[in-house]
């Protein structure tokens, strides 16, 4: 650390200044009455509420409608309670946040089914609420305790002040030794502010600590937390993928194709009317053109085909693999047993599985023959290609495209084996759980 | 012959047109929408309908619900559906309406002007014309079933039938003698355990056992 021309020097008073030292003195002050505010809610509600079950355990006395809000208070009581202990707990997090600029998470509201009589309830069987009531429980006692003793501090020259004129007024004989008891006072309150920011620092770092241990969500509940916000994230990326593939799938659909498919067609049409006497250099031109134009329509057919097929949405990944099957460049055998259909990224993903998978049979397997077989067992999409190659595929093998497949296929939650003995034969097969 | 042609794409329209106008067909109606189509064909009554699968508004499958529609609607206009991918389940959905009359191909068949225009001619005239793409979809999902029995030769006979060729057709096609093409025929319809009663009547069964309709 290079020490410049000022380090060390520290202007007098500086700790008074700084907006730092105030904040956890601010904290704390904040904290008293936010525990003074908690004991009064919380033991108004749990007072009123035992009152009430009390009183109907007793027997009530005085007006019959007197026993239905009895009735009233003690059913209401704990939902009443439960608000309350959440409501005082985001409270206490926005203090820490606008205070001392700390930011604690709620902790996951409880969610989910049960009895529709007890949902309001349901929050009391989550741990948070008891960790909050904790802090709560607390807050009213160590927090008060922590707020009244930073303002004692602080408050010391006025204290002493008080204290010295009221022992000036205790009589004649109290004058004796004033001297000197001005004097201890005077330093037992200087050395109390001087104290201050320590103990107002220490006050808010010790509820803090409490705060995060009992205001936020435990460590398996951020875990959880996290976990989901991740689960939402990647399922986002898998449908924006999609999205993307439908859209360029579109975009050739209305542009590039239809031009190629007019062209070809043009080509075709001028390649007609050529007439005998037509002179031949003319003629292979023509009929060079029209065979290169529909030969890129079918390439260009081959790679839409592979992107995303309407078909696949509206008819469902039955009805679409039977395209790529037949165009592969190999015969395959197809047998789908899938009628219900499955999420539409899960059936994206499992369309191209088998795209690939066919792709890369043709291209490395040196097979005869391939078949795919996809089945729905309960909620799980099972596909498995097979082929008669030569086997020795492996998942870290390179340039194989397996391991591309495999990823895809984890994006959705899916698993990818592959059984490939040297000298074959190659089984692939991949388990998509099928969503909602 | 009087034709409506629906397609979305003004390009393909007007090419279409072009090509139907030259090749001795009389465009009556040229729309881009399936509502439109629907009118066109209850006002003007075509001999047949040229019509684009995927189309306004959803860009799916309106021209197969569309064809479905005039193929039950109207029994005397012929269906001619083109589209950029062919499919098999909308081939049997199509089939599964009417078997004659009816046409499935890629769009890709029109660069071909004599035989689209022969495609076209046949299935005006009560034939049909699938193509070759929709047939070998087909294949790839047969089952263990009468279609097995047949050799290679016999599947590729029986493909061209389904394409809706005659036996003058397949002949030409396989470069096999007239009398050869017979034989297959009769085999495939033995095969297929089709009884020898009317021949043209046998000819669909076989085609419809081979889509599996």
């Amino acid at each position: 650390m290079v020490a410049g021309p000022d380090a060390g020097y520290r202007e007098p008073m500086s700790w008074l200044k700084t907006a730092r030292d105030w904040r956890p003195t601010a904290h704390a002050l904040a904290g008293l009455a936010a525990g003074a505010f908690t004991a009064a809610v919380l033991g108004g509600l749990v007072i009123g509420w035992l009152a009430a079950i009390w009183s109907l355990v007793d027997g009530p006395t005085g007006a019959w409608e007197l026993a239905w809000f009895y009735v009233i208070v003690a059913l209401a009581g704990p939902v009443l309670l439960l608000w309350a202990v959440q409501e005082l707990g985001s409270l206490q997090r926005a203090r820490f946040r606008a205070v001392l600029g700390v930011e604690i998470a709620a902790p996951p509201q409880a969610r989910g089914g049960g009895r529709p009589l007890l949902r309001p309830l349901r929050a009391w069987w989550a741990p948070a609420t008891w960790r909050q009531l904790g802090y709560h429980l607390l807050a009213m006692v160590g927090g008060t305790a922590g707020g009244l003793l930073v303002a004692i501090c602080w408050a010391a020259p006025l204290l002493a002040v008080a204290y010295l004129a009221g022992r000036r007024g205790d009589g004649p004989g109290a004058t004796a030794g004033l001297g000197l008891a001005v004097l201890w006072t005077a330093l037992g309150a200087a050395a109390l502010v001087r104290a201050a920011p320590w103990v107002a620092r220490s006050v808010a770092e010790a509820d803090e600590a409490g705060a995060r241990a009992l205001l936020g969500p435990s460590r398996s509940e951020e875990l959880a937390l996290r976990v989901e916000s991740l689960a939402r994230s990647r399922a986002e990326v898998v449908a924006a993928t999609d999205a993307e593939r439908r859209r360029i799938e579109r975009d050739l659909h209305d542009g590039a194709q239809r031009r190629l498919v007019s062209l070809a067609m043009q080509l075709g049409m001028a390649r007609a009317s050529l007439g005998d006497d037509a002179p031949e250099p003319l003629r292979q031109v023509i009929e060079q053109a029209h065979d290169e134009a529909t030969e890129a329509l079918a390439e260009l057919r081959q790679l839409v085909r592979g992107l995303h097929p309407a078909v696949l949405d509206d008819r469902g990944l039955d009805a679409a693999l039977s395209g790529i099957a037949a165009n592969a460049p190999l015969p395959v055998r197809l047998r789908v047993d899938a009628s219900a259909r499955c999420a539409p990224a899960v059936e994206a993903v499992a369309y191209f599985v088998v795209s690939e998978a066919l792709t890369n049979v043709a291209k490395h397997a040196g097979a005869g023959q391939a078949e795919v077989t996809v089945e729905r067992a309960g909620g799980r999409l099972r596909i498995v290609v097979a082929d008669d190659g030569g086997g020795g595929a492996a998942l870290d093998g390179g340039g194989t495209g397996l391991r591309g497949l495999a990823q895809r296929a984890a994006a959705v939650d899916g698993t990818l084996a592959v059984d490939s003995p040297p000298g074959g034969p190659t089984r692939i097969t991949v388990e998509l759980p099928c969503g909602s | 012959m009087r034709v409506v042609i629906a397609e979305d794409s003004v390009l393909l329209q007007a090419g279409l047109t072009r090509l139907l106008t030259d090749g001795g067909f009389e465009v009556v109606a040229a729309v881009g929408d399936a509502e439109s189509l629907l009118r066109a064909v209850a006002e003007h009554r075509p001999e047949v309908a040229v019509v684009d699968v995927r189309m306004p508004p959803t860009h799916t499958d309106e021209g197969i619900r569309a064809a479905l529609v005039i193929a039950r609607q109207h029994p005397g206009v012929a269906v001619l559906v083109l589209s950029q991918y062919v499919e098999e389940r909308y081939a049997t959905d199509l089939l599964s309406e009417r078997t004659s009359a009816v046409g499935y191909l890629l769009k890709d068949r029109v660069a071909h002007v004599a035989d689209f225009l022969d495609a076209l001619r046949r299935v005006a005239a009560g034939g049909t014309a699938l193509d070759p793409e929709v047939v070998a979809q087909l294949l790839v999902r047969r089952r263990a079933d009468p279609l097995d029995r047949l050799t290679p030769r016999e599947v590729q006979v029986l493909q061209l039938m389904a394409e809706g060729r005659s036996n003058n057709g397949i002949t030409e096609a396989l470069r096999v003698s007239p009398s050869a093409v017979e034989k297959y025929v009769s085999n495939i319809f033995t095969k297929l355990d089709l009884a020898p009663t009317d021949t043209d009547h046998r000819r669909v069964l076989a085609v419809l056992r081979f889509l599996g309709a």
